[in-house]
């Protein structure tokens, strides 16, 4: 057992001033972390949802140091994030999609030179590094372009890159796929996917996508109103809040009485019969597609994923979504 | 020590990437250097066409006066080169570059002046020194190994105290964003004070800017001890040579606002 991250009851409260009236404010204080325990272990890969405002963000950055914290205790690494600041910087890599580490008007490559220097990065690990992530996310073609002139999904990849040059025990990547395109994001996730397997960096990630989380993380944390509303796996976090993956199946003619699946009751029936939706309960996707396919013609199948913002929001609304999380 | 030694590294790769980066521009680059001096040549005419109406101000000769004046400027347009940049910190807060420079293993406010410092200011602050020595060697001053070490040590303690005010003053920008004219109002208006004897100045408004705020130690009290000038107000001579220790005392509480600021810090949204 070797806890990277622990949080207790970390807290971030911040004052602000409200109009009221015409020349009145009112000092208000708004909590944007409320209480969030965190354990993660060596090696996790752990996806932090939830929806916008929930304190995503606010968390990582008390984790991360740059922002002090305002209750509880917190160790990264062993070490307290504010305090001893620049000893964690060695040992963290950060990627937030909407800030930049590298160096706006130099070439991709200076910038990961420069980082060299800044986190004191022996030259042979450093190439070793950067030669591991040039074949990964394919760096080689945009090594020589200034980094304003690259497009996102090539400058992401860049931040990558920037974010583990210094092998980093923990990464942090809030928004890590937001605005790229499709190709771009299979890359980055596979790279990840690669990273997590390896099993010597901790991942945590914050995303709206869920098949970031999918993908990637056994473990979801999803928070709300800057508290922990469910700790566990994505299959415990649907089961509990009732959300299914749908199979959704064109027929060719309608069936006189659509079948009846063991584990996937009938959700819909639409177009006439000719379209039936299933809810995956105890049975997978794949069970429910053959199962059909064994009774009915298809024309064609899609599974639709269950949204996550929605199962969050639900699971706000919810009164045992307010109570100490349940471990799945 | 190898430790230190590598942060030494680390800051000589940032300052060497920040000249690459402003001088990639060639023409705009030299354009700016040259501009750049125009604001500090202003501040010796204004004293110049003042002595053009009167041969003294405030019982002080225009060479004398002169010798203030590039205590002032030599100090003031150094540190804006090395410091000034600083008041951008409500920038740097929006761009995120205070949270990608709170996450790497230096300290926060040498990685905001290396990657943002304005080498077109290098023009002013050379102007700054050629009035400095060209004030001095015309005052017709009493050359004593003292005096020699105190014209060396009274810019760089200028310096200090001009940059732990550049400082300071932009920490306020952590809880009060618009605090822009203030800092200005403080730090330009600090330059202006030093440019003249103190005693141009009356009342209350002496005994802030001069004393409480410590600019008499900048330029006025250096300025009397290298010309062997008695203080018409009355502090002793050896008041002169107390501008290095007004300048520790400076930079001291600039480092304290600073620490407390950065603990403040909100930061912004995602």
């Amino acid at each position: 057992m070797s806890l990277v991250i622990d949080a207790q009851g970390l807290r971030k409260e911040f004052t602000v001033r409200v109009k009221v009236g015409r020349l009145r404010r009112e000092k208000r204080t708004v909590t944007a972390v409320d209480g969030v325990d965190l354990r993660v272990e060596r090696g996790e890969t752990l996806g932090y949802i939830g929806p916008n405002g929930a304190g995503k963000s606010t968390t990582l950055k008390m984790l991360t140091g740059v922002l002090t914290p305002s209750g509880g205790e917190v160790r990264v690494c062993g070490l307290r994030p504010v305090a001893q600041r620049t000893r964690l910087a060695l040992g963290i890599g950060v990627v937030f999609g909407q800030r930049s580490q590298l160096w706006w008007d130099l070439p991709l490559r200076d910038s990961f030179d420069l980082l060299r220097h800044v986190y004191r990065v022996p030259a042979g690990d450093h190439a070793a590094r950067l030669r591991r992530c040039r074949g990964l996310l394919d760096l080689d073609e945009f090594l020589d372009t200034p980094v304003r002139q690259l497009s996102l999904g090539q400058r992401m990849r860049g931040e990558l890159t920037a974010a583990l040059l210094h092998g980093p025990r923990v990464l942090f990547l809030d928004e890590p796929t937001i605005g790229l395109d499709v190709v771009s994001k299979q890359a980055v996730r596979d790279f990840l996917g690669e990273l997590s397997r390896a099993g010597d960096t901790t991942l945590v990630l914050t995303t709206h996508d869920l098949a970031d989380i999918e993908r990637l993380c056994r473990r979801l944390v999803v928070i709300d109103h800057g508290r922990v509303v469910h700790d566990g796996s994505i299959a415990a976090l649907h089961s509990r809040y009732g959300s299914r993956r749908l199979v959704v199946a064109e027929l060719d003619a309608a069936l006189a009485t659509p079948p009846t699946l063991p584990g996937a009751p009938l959700e819909r029936v639409e177009a006439d019969g000719r379209r039936l939706v299933y809810a995956c309960e105890s049975a997978g996707a794949a069970e429910v597609v053959a199962g059909l396919a064994g009774l009915a013609t298809l024309r064609d199948i899609s599974i639709v994923e269950p949204d996550i913002e929605e199962v969050v929001t639900r699971l706000y609304r919810s009164p045992q979504g307010r109570q100490v999380p349940v471990t799945g | 020590m190898a430790e230190a030694g590598g942060t030494a590294t680390a800051y000589r790769a940032l300052l060497r990437a920040q000249a690459r980066s402003q001088t990639a521009y060639r023409t705009s680059f030299v354009v700016d250097l040259l501009g750049n001096v125009g604001a500090t040549v202003f501040d010796v005419v204004t004293v110049l066409v003042l002595y053009g109406v009167t041969h003294e101000l405030g019982g002080f000769t225009l060479s004398e006066t002169l010798v203030m004046v590039g205590l002032s400027s030599c100090a003031f347009a150094t540190a804006d080169l090395l410091v000034g940049n600083i008041e951008r910190l409500p920038r740097y807060v929006r761009t995120g570059l205070l949270d990608a420079v709170l996450l790497r293993p230096l300290g926060a406010l040498p990685q905001l002046l290396l990657m943002d410092l304005p080498l077109r200011k290098l023009s002013r602050a050379l102007f700054g020194l050629a009035v400095l020595v060209v004030a001095l060697t015309t005052a017709g001053i009493d050359w004593t190994p003292g005096r020699v070490a105190l014209a060396v040590v009274a810019p760089l303690a200028g310096v200090v105290f001009f940059g732990s005010l550049f400082v300071a003053t932009a920490t306020v920008s952590f809880y009060w964003v618009e605090s822009g004219e203030l800092a200005n109002s403080i730090t330009y208006g600090g330059r202006d004070f030093t440019s003249y004897p103190v005693t141009v100045f009356e009342g209350w408004f002496r005994a802030v800017f001069a004393y409480a705020l410590g600019f008499a130690f900048v330029s006025y009290q250096p300025a009397l001890a290298l010309l062997g000038r008695a203080d018409p107000l009355g502090l002793p001579s050896w008041a002169g040579w107390a501008s290095p220790g007004v300048a520790l005392v400076a930079a001291a509480a600039a480092a304290v606002a600073w620490r407390v600021g950065v603990r403040h810090y909100r930061s912004t949204g995602s």
